[in-house]
């Protein structure tokens, strides 16, 4: 149920754990300080102590960072807003979660690719078609990503200091469905580095003489076989009477192996374009490298994929 | 055939009425009269005014649609053809609002079908609209012509495949940003061939491939199309064959910006936007570059409205396109472009009148781009007839909206978005009272106002004592007591929508509140210090409110956790579901 989730964020919390909460706060960040204690430039933990003052009073010495001063100012009043008070509550749970990131396993930094409920998270915010636009209509979709984004932001920042900030329901206020739209063209113009810790991995496939592109996720397959499978069955109908009548009826078995041979003869070629921008041919390369490099598909003409093969090799020795 | 109404006989209508005019004279005049305010002023006139009113009006614009019940919609408008109904609260959009709340057309259909049989024209945002709801519109109302929705969930592709089957008469299907569930692109095959009435097309929102070859079809045939807007799947080329096809648009969206073209590709998509001399607005660009965005030049001289917000442009592609749309009058673009690109627009257009900026990554933290206070300096500087913006940014200070406000001071709409809750203006690290402060005090004619940072009481009483034209105003992480929300309520003589969210406004700000919110749509306070006996304090005293509270699970139980609060004449809502209490 989505419910439960939302309270996790933005829950009321009586005051008992209020005070519960800071003091997760302060015994997660004096480890913090000690295994960050170079790094933290950003975090100022006096911005976390429990401080008393008068509803509405501010406290000019401060310099509030980047959402500390949400608590920060939240420690202060109290009677404040019971969310902040949950906010904080919510902080301290990613502080701990912070910590075990880097206990948890060697190579923090990549707990982003790791943690499977990051990707998940993340994956259903850029994957475009039909599940993720499921998603985002029901409230429960967002929050994970919401929920675990702290996470994320420490172990690709750095920094000690992303781990103090909350992510807020509905905040900033950007209608959940424009973000959906926004977060996929943002990641779009990224490198596929930005793509590569996600839970599903569209890249578009092309083909010479078909009237529209389709999409595929190169981590639902395994290996060469089950994408080129995957790709006759998709394409079939294009290549049959390449008079480009697309309209066929039903894939039996005889169209299938009719692409097969097209694919696998002299007429079409599966080519790709990779991070460089250069296009080669599918299959020289291993397939996780494949994976990660891949930008898009194209399936060419034979005639013109001539010049592809050796490019590819060259790249692979460099590689290596 | 309008149904006519029976009338007295000629000599007593004589001796008793007021207005010296027949009633057809006053019904032709009245039904010039379009503006929902001016309507709801002449129907106050007196009686034959009121009925006259009531009689002429085909258009009915319901703010909220529990307020009134389509029963009472329907006894006192008789011909309506057009219905415009907004649902959930606005909170809605940013997941505030559980699933299955309610606001469901169904209901409403039912009542249409028998009463406004000639329905024409729908436009719903924030409804829960159903795939049954759709074929039911498509099949039952044989005129009807124009669907548009905004913000709705429940339905999916198949619902727009029954409105294409079915409405012969469809000049606009404008499905903006939805809650759809989109299963794949064949409903737009489903238009028949025959089929070419159609002026308004957008999908942009969907992310299913549809088939070209039908959509080309389509286009080609219809040969009013105006406004096309397609998704982000119609390739370069595929654009350049529409446009081949609809030179007439006023409005376009494109689909992906990005694809490999040959010379003589990119001279031929030149030239279809060459050829395009009656678009006045842009949209789509997804995936944009600088190698071709010059492809749009020729298109630009006419520009009013162009939207940027799905392609992150860099500051520099903008200040080239910029400075080919002279006559832009509403742009929208992502914080991509950064201040230097805010400069540009300065620089190139002096007719603008709004700006929205959104934020690329509204999610990242520690990011060093987007929007600064510097860059909307500079928009004001360069476009003295601003007057609604949108502007999400994090960093802000007082001086600068200060400075702002003094350049453009015919604000009707100022939003202004600092992403991190609570901060304070960054120079002086003060809070930013002083800047909604000179936001009010400077631009009279404010209408809407969502406010942002550090903000204490004083904010609020700035404009509880100035924004004496406001009627729309948002509220998050802000406040410093109920004193401030006090303030607003007895202030703002023309407030109609109030929402707030995590602020420390409580019971004594509720129900100071008592007398006015009659006046008003709604309230909408989430995440403050509202307790359940104080909502059903109001909840009793003010009959002809609803006061609904949704409760979060693990609050306890004297917490009213969100609370909504909104006048109707159609009584308690009936289809509450079970986590909406309504006092």
């Amino acid at each position: 149920m989505s419910i439960p989730l939302e309270h996790d964020y933005i829950g009321l919390s009586e005051a008992p754990s209020m005070e519960r909460a800071s003091d997760k706060i302060s015994s997660a960040s004096s480890s913090t300080i000690s295994s960050e204690s170079e790094k933290s430039t950003a975090l100022n933990l006096r911005e976390t102590e429990l401080r008393l003052g008068l509803p509405g009073s501010e406290s000019p010495e401060r310099k509030p960072q980047l959402g500390v001063s949400l608590f920060g100012k939240d420690l202060e009043d109290k009677t404040n807003g019971y969310s902040l008070g949950s906010l904080k509550g919510f902080v301290s749970g990613a502080k701990r979660g912070f910590s075990d990131a880097i206990d948890g396993s060697g190579k923090w930094v990549f707990s982003v690719n790791g943690g499977s409920e990051v990707d998940l998270g993340k994956g259903a915010k850029s994957c475009m078609p039909g599940p993720a636009m499921k998603d985002v209509a029901a409230p429960s979709s967002p929050k994970p990503v919401q929920e675990k984004k702290p996470q994320a932001s420490a172990a690709n920042e750095h920094a000690s200091a992303p781990a103090a900030k909350a992510q807020v329901v509905g905040w900033p206020p950007i209608r959940s469905f424009r973000k959906n739209t926004m977060a996929s063209s943002a990641k779009n113009n990224e490198d596929a580095e930005g793509k590569s810790g996600l839970g599903c991995l569209y890249v578009k496939v092309s083909m010479d003489g078909a009237p529209y592109l389709r999409k595929v996720d190169l981590k639902i397959y395994c290996n060469y076989m089950e994408l080129s499978s995957a790709l006759e069955k998709m394409f079939s109908c294009f290549t049959i009477g390449q008079c480009g009548s697309h309209g066929l009826p039903g894939r039996d078995g005889l169209t299938e192996s009719h692409l097969m041979d097209l694919l696998h003869g002299s007429e079409y070629v599966l080519t790709y374009e990779d991070k460089d921008g250069d296009w080669m041919l599918v299959g020289d390369v291993p397939w996780e490298m494949f994976t990660e490099s891949c930008k898009r598909l194209r399936i060419m003409k034979g005639s013109e994929a001539i010049g592809l093969a050796p490019r590819a090799m060259e790249k692979c020795k460099n590689r290596n | 055939m309008d149904s006519k109404r029976k009338k007295d006989s000629p000599e007593s209508n004589e001796l008793t009425r007021s207005s010296p005019f027949p009633d057809e004279v006053l019904e032709r005049v009245l039904g010039l009269v379009k503006s929902h305010k001016d309507r709801s002023s002449v129907s106050l006139v007196c009686k034959d005014w009121y009925n006259a009113e009531r009689w002429s009006r085909t258009h009915v614009f319901i703010g909220n649609c529990y307020s009134v019940s389509p029963e009472i919609v329907a006894r006192r408008f008789p011909n309506i053809r057009s219905v415009t109904l907004k649902g959930k609260p606005r909170f809605s959009d940013f997941n505030l609002v559980p699933l299955n709340w309610g606001a469901d057309i169904h209901a409403w259909l039912v009542v249409f079908a028998s009463k406004y049989p000639l329905l024409e024209e729908l436009r719903l945002k924030r409804m829960t609209v159903t795939d049954e709801s759709l074929e039911f519109l498509a099949t039952t109302f044989t005129n009807f012509k124009a669907l548009s929705l905004l913000s709705c969930d429940g339905f999916s592709t198949d619902g727009l495949a029954a409105i294409a089957t079915h409405c012969k008469n469809m000049t606009e299907l404008d499905i903006q940003e939805n809650g759809i569930d989109d299963l794949g692109g064949g409903w737009l095959s489903c238009f028949p061939e025959n089929f070419t009435s159609l002026e308004v097309l957008n999908f942009a929102n969907l992310s299913s491939d549809v088939s070209f070859d039908a959509l080309e079809k389509l286009v080609s045939r219809c040969r009013s199309l105006k406004f096309l807007k397609v998704n982000k799947n119609i390739t370069l080329e595929q654009l350049q064959r529409l446009l081949e096809c609809a030179p007439q648009l006023t409005e376009l969206g494109t689909g992906s910006f990005h694809q490999e073209l040959t010379t003589r590709q990119y001279a031929e998509l030149e030239s279809a936007f060459n050829n395009c001399k009656n678009l006045n607005t842009l949209s789509g660009l997804w995936e944009a570059t600088p190698l071709y965005l010059p492809v749009l030049y020729p298109a630009c001289m006419n520009l009013t409205f162009l939207n940027l917000s799905d392609a992150a442009l860099q500051s520099g592609e903008l200040a080239k396109l910029l400075a080919r749309c002279p006559n832009l009058q509403r742009l929208w673009v992502l914080d991509t472009v950064e201040d230097k690109g805010l400069e540009a627009v300065g620089l190139s257009c002096p007719l603008l009148e709004e700006l929205r900026v959104f934020p690329a990554d509204p999610y990242e933290q520690d990011v060093v781009h987007g929007v600064t206070e510097m860059g909307f300096v500079a928009v004001s500087y360069g476009c003295p007839r601003l007057h609604y913006v949108l502007y999400f940014c994090r960093q802000m200070t007082n001086a600068a909206v200060a400075t702002i406000v003094k350049n453009c001071p015919d604000f009707t709409h100022f939003r202004l978005c600092v992403m991190n809750p609570g901060e304070p203006d960054y120079l002086t690290d003060e809070p930013m009272d002083e800047a909604f402060g000179a936001v009010v005090k400077n631009c009279t004619k404010l209408q809407r106002l969502a406010v942002s940072g550090l903000l204490t009481d004083l904010t609020f009483e700035y404009i509880g004592k100035y924004a004496k034209n406001l009627e729309t105003l948002s509220v998050a992480f802000a406040g410093s007591s109920d004193w401030g929300m006090q303030c607003v309520l007895s202030g703002c003589s023309k407030l109609r929508k109030l929402e707030i969210r995590d602020c420390p406004f409580g019971n004594e700000a509720l129900l100071s509140g008592l007398e006015k919110y009659e006046s008003m749509r709604s309230l909408w306070m989430s995440a403050c210090n509202v307790t359940m006996n104080a909502c059903r304090r109001l909840a009793k005293q003010m009959p002809r409110l609803n006061v609904e509270v949704m409760k979060d699970e693990e609050s306890d139980d004297s917490q009213a956790d969100k609370v909504y609060v909104y006048r109707s004449v159609a009584g308690p809502r009936r289809d509450a579901p079970p986590f909406v209490l309504t006092l």
